[in-house]
C-alpha cells in the first residue's frame, strides 16, 4: 500500500511539476496502474531483474531507488538515476537491478531476453521481469523474443501491461485478437491473466509465474488488465476516449480497491492509511526539493560516457573531447585537437549558460511521439 | 496565397494530392482518430475516411514494407513516422526494399511511396527521440531525400514527392511544426521541384548551407553579421539532399570563396562532411579559406536541458563560423 501511494503521490507531483516546466519533453504518468506496477515487481527477489518501458517512474520507486533520484531525472539534474542524460522515459538503477526504461516500443523486449540468456549463461538463480503495453504486442521483437525465450528455455516474464491503449488507438484498433494473453502461445509461451487494478491479484498470479520461470526455465507471459487515467502523456487531448469510460475505470482504482480490502480484514484503519499517505506526500516533497537543489550538468560534460575510456585508447574517438575525463584512472583520449569542430563545441560550451537560441522554431509545438 | 503553419502546409499537400488521386493514401500510427502525433494529419480521417487514413499498429519496418508493396502495384502510400529514430526499426524495408527494389529488378518494379517523419531535438525528448539522421538516409541510392524548413516548401516538397516515381523519405523538423509562412494555395498547385536549392539571401562575403532547421538559423545568423560585423553572407537551402543541387553552392562559392556548412546531424559522416568533399573536389580553387562545418554534438542527445541546448547548433555557433571562413585573407589572383 505504501509504494503504491509513493507512486501516486509521485506522478501527481511530477504532473504538476511539467506544467511548472521543471520537467521537460514526454512525461508518461502511470496513475492506474499503480496494482499491475506493484503487485508484479514485488514477486521479484533483489537479485532479479526488472526491464521496463518509457513509463517507469514505478519502476524504478518500486525497486526501491530513492524518490529524489527519480524526481531529479525529470528536473534533467546530475542527481538524476540516469545524470539527467535520459530524463522520464529513460529510468536506470543497476544497483537495483532495475535493468532500464526505455524510450523505443519494442525495443525493451530482446534486451530483457539477453538478460535472461545471461543469467542462464551464468547458472544464476535470476529471473527477469520485462514489462510491456497493450501495443508493443504489435511490434516485431514481441514475436522474435517469444519465439527465442521459448526455444532456449529462458526464465524471463513478461508483464504485458494492457492499459487498453497504445497511445490513442485502442486495444480492438490494434489488435486483431486482443486477448493478449494469449499473444505468445503460439510461440510456445503460456500466458495468463490477472487483475491489473487488484494488486493482490497480480502479485499472486506473476509471483507463480516467477516462480514458473525461476524453476522450470521457461518464458510466461501475464497480462494485466489496467487502465492509465491520465493521458498518453503530458499533451493528450484524449479524443480517443470518453470521459465516462475513464470515470467506469476510476470506480475500480487498485488504490480503493486495496484500501477497503485492508480495511475490512482489519489491517488497515483510516488513521493508519492517512499516515501511510501523509508519509508518501512527505517521501515526494522532500524528493521534489532534492531535485531542486541538485545542479544541472554542467555544459563541460557532454561528452563524457559517450565510450567507456579505457588505457588503451589511442585514435580519433569522437569529435570534441571530454572536458573532464572523470577522476578515475581513466585516460583521456590521446588524440590532439580534432579540427575546427571541437572549436566551435568549446566555445558554445564556454558560453553555454547563455546559451539563446534566436534559430527557427520557437514554441515547443510537440504533441507526442 | 495564405499565412499557415508548417504542420498545415503539410496537411494541405496531403488534402490536394488525395483529392486529385485516389490513389494516394495514408498509413501510420495515430495519424486518424488522434490526428496525429505533431497534427499533421489533422482532418483527413473525417475527409477521406478509414479507407484512405488508415491508423496502424505500432509495427514500423512492416507499415513501411507494405507501403512498398502497395506502392509497387499501383498506389501511392504515403506512410508516416512518428519520429525519425522510429524510422530506425524500418531500415530494412527503407533501404534493403524500397531503395532498392527498381534496380534490384533490373528496372522493371517502382516505389512511389513517401515516407514522412520529424526529426530535431529542442524539445528534450532525449536520446530516442531527438537526432537529425538525414545523412543516413542520404547515403542510400535509390531514395530522394527532402528536408523542407519553410511551409511553402514542405507543402511544394511534399506534393512533388507523392507525385514522383521514386521512394521519397521526407523529413521534417519538429520544431518547425508551428512556424507560419506564406504558402500558395488552391487553385494553384504549388509543386516545388526536387534538385533545387533556395537562395533564401544573396551576399557577397561568406556562403552558408543550412540545412532542414539549420537554413533558418543560417538566416538568422546572415542579420547578425550584417548588422554585428558588416558582413554580407548568402544563405542557401537545397530543400532536398538527393537530388542535390550542388550548381547553386558552386556558384555562390565562386562568387564569395568561403562556405560554412549548418547542419543538426553528427559530424562524423554527416551531411557537411559530404558537401565539403563535393566542394573540394570541385571548386577547390575557388576557396579562400578552409570549409567551416557546424554541426551537431557528436553524441546522443542528452534530455538535460543544459546539455542539449549545447548538443545542437545555435545562431551564435554559425555566426562564429562564419566569421573564422572570414578570417583568412583572400586569394591574391596569380599575376
Ligand atoms: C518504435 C516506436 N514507435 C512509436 C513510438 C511512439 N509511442 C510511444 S508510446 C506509444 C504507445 C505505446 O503503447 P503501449 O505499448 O500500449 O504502452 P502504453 O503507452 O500504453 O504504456 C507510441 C506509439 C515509440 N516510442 N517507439
Ligand atoms: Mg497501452
Amino acid at each position: 500500500m505504501a509504494t503504491m501511494l509513493l507512486i501516486r503521490r509521485f506522478e501527481e507531483r511530477a504532473g504538476e511539476m511539467y506544467a511548472r516546466a521543471k520537467v521537460g519533453g514526454f512525461l508518461h504518468l502511470a496513475i492506474g496502474e499503480e496494482a499491475a506496477i506493484v503487485g508484479s515487481a514485488r514477486a521479484l527477489h533483489e537479485h532479479d531483474y526488472l526491464v521496463s518501458t518509457y513509463r517507469s517512474h514505478g519502476h524504478a520507486l518500486v525497486r526501491g531507488t530513492a524518490p529524489g533520484r527519480v524526481m531529479a531525472e525529470l528536473f534533467g539534474r546530475v542527481d538524476g538515476c540516469s545524470r539527467g542524460r535520459g530524463g522520464s522515459m529513460h529510468m536506470f538503477d543497476g544497483q537495483r537491478r532495475f535493468m532500464g526504461g526505455y524510450g523505443i516500443v519494442g525495443g525493451n523486449l530482446p534486451i530483457a531476453a539477453g538478460i535472461a540468456l545471461a543469467s542462464k549463461l551464468k547458472n544464476a538463480d535470476e529471473v527477469t521481469l520485462c514489462t510491456l503495453g497493450d501495443g508493443a504486442c504489435n511490434q516485431g521483437t514481441f514475436s522474435e523474443t517469444m519465439n527465442l525465450a521459448a526455444l532456449w528455455g529462458l526464465p524471463i516474464v513478461f508483464l504485458v501491461t494492457n492499459n487498453q491503449f497504445g497511445m490513442g488507438t485502442s486495444l480492438e484498433r490494434h489488435s486483431a485478437v486482443t486477448e493478449l494473453r494469449s499473444r505468445g502461445e503460439g510461440f510456445g509461451v503460456p500466458g495468463w491473466r490477472c487483475d491489473g487494478m487488484d494488486v493482490a491479484d497480480t502479485h499472486r498470479v506473476v509471483d507463480h509465474a516467477v516462480r514458473m520461470a525461476r524453476n522450470d526455465h521457461r518464458p510466461i507471459l501475464v497480462e494485466a488488465i489496467t487502465y492509465r487515467y491520465r493521458g498518453h502523456s503530458m499533451a493528450d487531448p484524449e479524443r480517443y476516449r470518453t470521459k465516462e469510460q475513464v470515470a467506469q475505470w476510476r470506480k475500480r482504482d487498485p488504490l480503493d480497491t486495496f484500501r477497503s480490502r485492508l480495511q475490512s480484514e482489519g489491517i488497515l484503519d483510516d488513521d493508519r492509511y492517512e499516515a501511510l499517505d501523509d508519509a508518501a506526500r512527505l517521501q515526494v516533497e522532500e524528493a521534489v526539493q532534492f531535485a531542486d537543489e541538485s545542479p544541472f550538468p554542467a555544459p563541460g560534460s557532454l561528452y563524457e560516457d559517450v565510450y567507456v575510456l579505457g588505457d588503451q585508447v589511442s585514435g580519433q574517438y569522437s569529435f570534441g573531447t571530454p572536458q573532464s575525463p572523470g577522476d578515475g584512472d581513466e585516460q583521456p583520449p590521446t588524440e590532439a585537437s580534432a579540427g575546427e569542430i571541437p572549436q566551435q563545441i568549446t566555445a558554445a560550451l564556454q558560453e553555454a549558460d547563455d546559451a539563446s537560441w534566436q534559430g527557427a522554431g520557437g514554441e515547443p509545438e510537440q504533441v507526442e511521439a | 496565397m495564405a499565412t499557415m503553419r508548417y504542420r498545415e502546409a503539410l496537411g494541405e499537400a496531403l488534402r490536394e494530392e488525395m483529392r486529385r488521386d485516389e490513389r494516394v493514401f495514408l498509413m501510420g500510427e495515430d495519424i486518424g482518430v488522434f490526428g496525429g502525433a505533431f497534427k499533421v494529419t489533422e482532418g483527413l480521417l473525417e475527409e477521406f475516411g478509414e479507407r484512405r487514413v488508415r491508423d496502424t499498429p505500432i509495427s514500423e519496418n512492416t507499415i513501411v514494407g507494405m507501403g512498398v508493396g502497395a506502392a509497387m502495384t499501383g498506389m501511392r502510400p504515403v506512410v508516416e513516422l512518428m519520429t525519425i529514430n522510429f524510422a530506425l526499426l524500418a531500415f530494412d524495408q527503407i533501404v534493403n526494399h524500397a531503395a532498392h527494389i527498381h534496380y534490384m529488378f533490373g528496372g522493371q518494379a517502382r516505389v512511389p511511396m513517401v515516407v514522412r517523419m520529424p526529426q530535431g531535438a529542442g524539445h528534450q525528448l532525449g536520446p530516442t527521440h531527438s537526432h537529425c539522421l538525414e545523412a543516413m538516409f542520404l547515403q542510400v541510392p535509390g531514395l530522394l531525400v527532402a528536408v523542407p524548413s519553410t511551409a511553402a516548401d514542405a507543402k511544394g516538397l511534399l506534393k512533388s514527392a507523392i507525385r514522383d516515381e521514386n521512394p521519397v523519405v521526407f523529413i521534417e523538423h519538429e520544431s518547425l511544426y508551428g512556424e507560419r509562412g506564406e504558402v500558395p494555395e488552391a487553385p494553384t498547385d504549388h509543386l516545388v521541384e526536387f534538385g533545387r536549392a533556395a537562395v533564401r539571401r544573396q551576399g557577397s562575403d561568406v556562403t552558408v548551407v543550412g540545412i532542414s532547421r539549420q537554413a533558418r538559423t543560417a538566416e538568422t545568423a546572415a542579420e547578425v553579421l550584417e548588422r554585428e560585423h558588416g558582413v554580407d553572407a548568402e544563405v542557401i537551402d537545397p530543400r532536398t539532399l538527393r537530388p542535390l543541387d550542388l550548381g547553386t553552392i558552386l556558384a555562390s562559392v565562386a562568387k564569395t570563396g568561403r562556405l560554412v556548412i549548418v547542419e543538426e546531424g553528427w559530424p562524423h559522416g554527416g551531411v557537411g562532411a559530404n558537401l565539403a568533399a563535393l566542394v573540394a573536389e570541385q571548386a577547390f580553387d575557388s576557396l579562400d579559406a578552409p570549409i567551416q562545418r557546424v554541426s551537431g554534438a557528436d553524441v546522443p542527445m542528452p534530455y538535460s536541458k543544459a546539455l542539449e541546448d549545447v548538443a545542437y547548433p545555435h545562431t551564435r555557433q554559425v555566426v562564429e563560423a562564419a566569421l573564422r571562413a572570414l578570417s583568412e585573407a583572400p586569394k591574391v589572383p596569380a599575376g
